[in-house]
């Protein structure tokens, strides 16, 4: 075996070893960073940001945010995404309220269909959806009231 | 609240594509090692190639399938990273075995394969008979017993054995090759009495206080438990003169009581306590304060030429190191075998003689992309012990390859631990194999979905009052 050709495999080899780690990284960055059609779908519309914001604006009729019309978080807004929203006085909720009225996990809002769904979780003094208890999950129309123990909250576009 | 900022959390996916593409480039490195051995030795292909190529990457495969079928959504790079560092630990092993002189003869590619076969087999079995890691939260006493049971059994009379000046081995009496490190075991069931124990005691540990000065000092009745572990781990290095298990069982300790309890009183009561201790140790027993010794002033020459105790194995990992440089002197044409021992404690440097700094800074991103994976799965997972066991396990894997990469490279005191998958030995081996398959496990359990709730109302009311 000549010098030359153990000094290429030698380096051919380093190469490849951190080749490796590198490919390591990047099935971890997939990992992180959505499945491999996210990123490429990203990458070429990187140039025009005003494709993903189309994305929700296509979605006409449908509620965009959830604000809170009465209690102690008067004000408070929230967009609305595909992820669920808890309502409760535990940390873990997407909107905490401090209230005495409310139960830790009292209620959750999930999207179907296009549609936002309110869901008792069993707390113990009942969810209202204008003016009737939910006791199964309900479709909630824009701007109708939701309450729970001294907050309310609404949808809007 | 911004648009990128609610952008949804993609699922995880199963990723099996990924993870056999990836397995299969680190049987490639491993066999392209192997061939660089033979090449550079014999200036040919190694005769035993196929042999050991196929058994390798039958072994990978076979594991791989196991992972598929039994834990499907697990991380798919724990196992192709472990098979890099195995295999190229299987590849130096060799190397050694191949020179004549020095430590080659000690060396025994052929066990150690037949060993990462044992390991495969325990890893497989791990998965395919634990199917819910929780279930070894009940057995945390349990573990925590017998853990205490495997650290202390070499001190029994008749199946203890004392080697190289550390009494941490037992074996059959009569069979001298039949011998195990029971210490390395002691580790995984102390991590799971570990996790444990803290679930159920964190809150107390986590929130009784005094205040006094800057920090909140816990309860001197809370002190209990690290005091025990301190006493067992000084007296594992007094009674086995082993100071890298005692490092290793009492820095995961104190990693697991920070994670669990959030609170940096521990690390800095635990560090004291540990520097305390070590400090004594060195003064009162003879094999410690050498250690100290040969820390400080390695180039000594009346330390290097001392026989037992002395600096030349650190010293000739050093000169190793050294004569590597950046690109190294490539696979097989080096001296590695002049270091004592290069086979085990110091495979380390025989790696970065022959790869160099550029080889060693791949191998240690490497153990650092698996503690990560396993970090990863602690902050995934859904319960306390499942975090705090998989961050004690991914904690226990990076303290040791810092504790034995730091000692060879004198960045601290060397204590005698084994390179993680890489030196030779298989009690080390079969141990890691296991703690990987429970990191695979959990892994599994915290990436694979939740289950959907039930919103066909028609059918079922999930919450009716």
């Amino acid at each position: 075996m000549s010098e030359l050709t153990l000094l290429l495999i030698r380096l051919a080899f380093l190469a490849v070893l951190w080749f490796f780690v590198i490919a390591a990284v990047g099935v971890i960055r997939t990992d992180l960073f959505g499945s491999r059609t996210a990123p490429a779908a990203g990458a070429r519309n990187a140039g025009k940001p005003a494709k993903p914001v189309a994305k929700p604006k296509s979605k006409k009729g449908e509620p965009r945010q959830l604000i809170v019309t009465g209690g102690p978080l008067q004000g408070t807004t929230i967009n609305l995404t595909e992820q669920p929203i808890t309502i409760g006085r535990a940390n873990d909720a997407t909107l905490v309220v401090t209230d005495d009225y409310a139960s830790s996990r009292h209620a959750r809002l999930f999207p179907q269909d296009g549609q936002w769904i309110v869901e008792d979780l069993g707390s113990t003094n009942g969810t209202y959806l204008d003016r009737s208890k939910v006791t199964r999950p309900t479709p909630v129309p824009l701007g109708v009231p939701i309450r729970v123990g001294k907050t309310v909250i609404e949808l809007r576009k | 609240m911004s648009e990128v900022g609610v952008s949804p959390v993609p699922m995880p996916a199963k990723r099996r594509g990924a993870q056999l593409l990836m397995l299969a480039l680190a049987v490639a490195i491993v066999m392209g090692a192997y061939a660089n051995v033979g090449l550079a030795i014999d200036g040919q292909i190694p005769s035993g190639m196929l042999t050991y190529g196929l058994s390798l990457g039958g072994l990978m495969l076979a594991a791989y399938l196991v992972l598929a079928k039994f834990a499907p959504w697990a991380d798919p790079l724990i196992l192709p990273l472990v098979t890099v560092v195995n295999g190229l630990g299987l590849v130096m092993i060799y190397r050694l075995s191949e020179s004549d002189s020095g430590t080659g003869r000690l060396s025994s590619p052929t066990n150690q394969l037949l060993w990462t076969l044992v390991g495969i087999v325990l890893f497989s079995l791990t998965l395919i008979f634990l199917r819910d890691h929780r279930a070894l939260q009940r057995l945390t006493y349990t573990a925590g017993a017998a853990g205490l049971f495997l650290l202390v059994s070499p001190l029994i009379p008749f199946i203890g054995r004392e080697l190289n000046g550390a009494r941490i081995w037992v074996g059959v009496p009569g069979v001298p090759s039949a011998q195990i490190q029971p210490a390395e075991f002691a580790k995984l069931a102390l991590v799971i009495f570990f996790a444990g124990y803290l679930v159920a005691k964190r809150d107390v540990l986590a929130l009784a206080s005094r205040r006094l000065l800057f920090i909140d000092l816990p309860r001197a009745r809370d002190l209990g438990p690290v005091l025990i572990t301190w006493g067992v781990s000084l007296g594992v290095l007094v009674m086995q003169k082993d100071l890298g298990s005692s490092l290793l069982l009492f820095g995961t300790f104190i990693a697991m009581l920070y994670i669990a309890t959030q609170r940096s009183s521990w690390v800095i009561i635990g560090v004291l306590l540990f520097v305390g201790g070590a400090v004594l140790a060195g003064m009162v027993f003879d094999h410690v304060y050498q250690r100290f010794e040969v820390y400080l002033n390695p180039e000594d020459p009346a330390l290097f030429d001392r026989e037992f105790g002395g600096s030349a194995q650190l010293m000739q990992g050093l000169f190793a190191l050294g004569s590597g440089g950046i690109l190294g002197t490539g696979l097989g044409q080096g001296h590695p075998e002049l270091i004592p021992l290069a086979f085990s404690d110091f495979i380390f440097t025989a790696i970065g003689e022959e790869l160099g700094l550029t080889g060693l800074m791949a191998l240690l991103m490497v153990y650092a992309l698996i503690v990560e994976r396993g970090l990863r799965t602690a902050l995934a997972a859904r319960d306390p012990f499942s975090k705090l066991l998989a961050g004690g396990l991914s904690f226990i894997l990076a303290w040791q390859v810092f504790i034995i990469v730091g000692g060879v490279t004198n960045l601290i005191p060397l204590t005698g631990l084994v390179t993680p998958f890489m030196s030779q030995g298989g009690s080390a081996l079969l141990a890691n194999w296991i703690l990987i398959a429970l990191l695979v496990r959990m892994s599994d359990a915290a990436r694979r979905p939740p289950p959907q709730a039930i919103q066909n109302e028609g059918l079922t009311q999930v919450f009716q009052r």
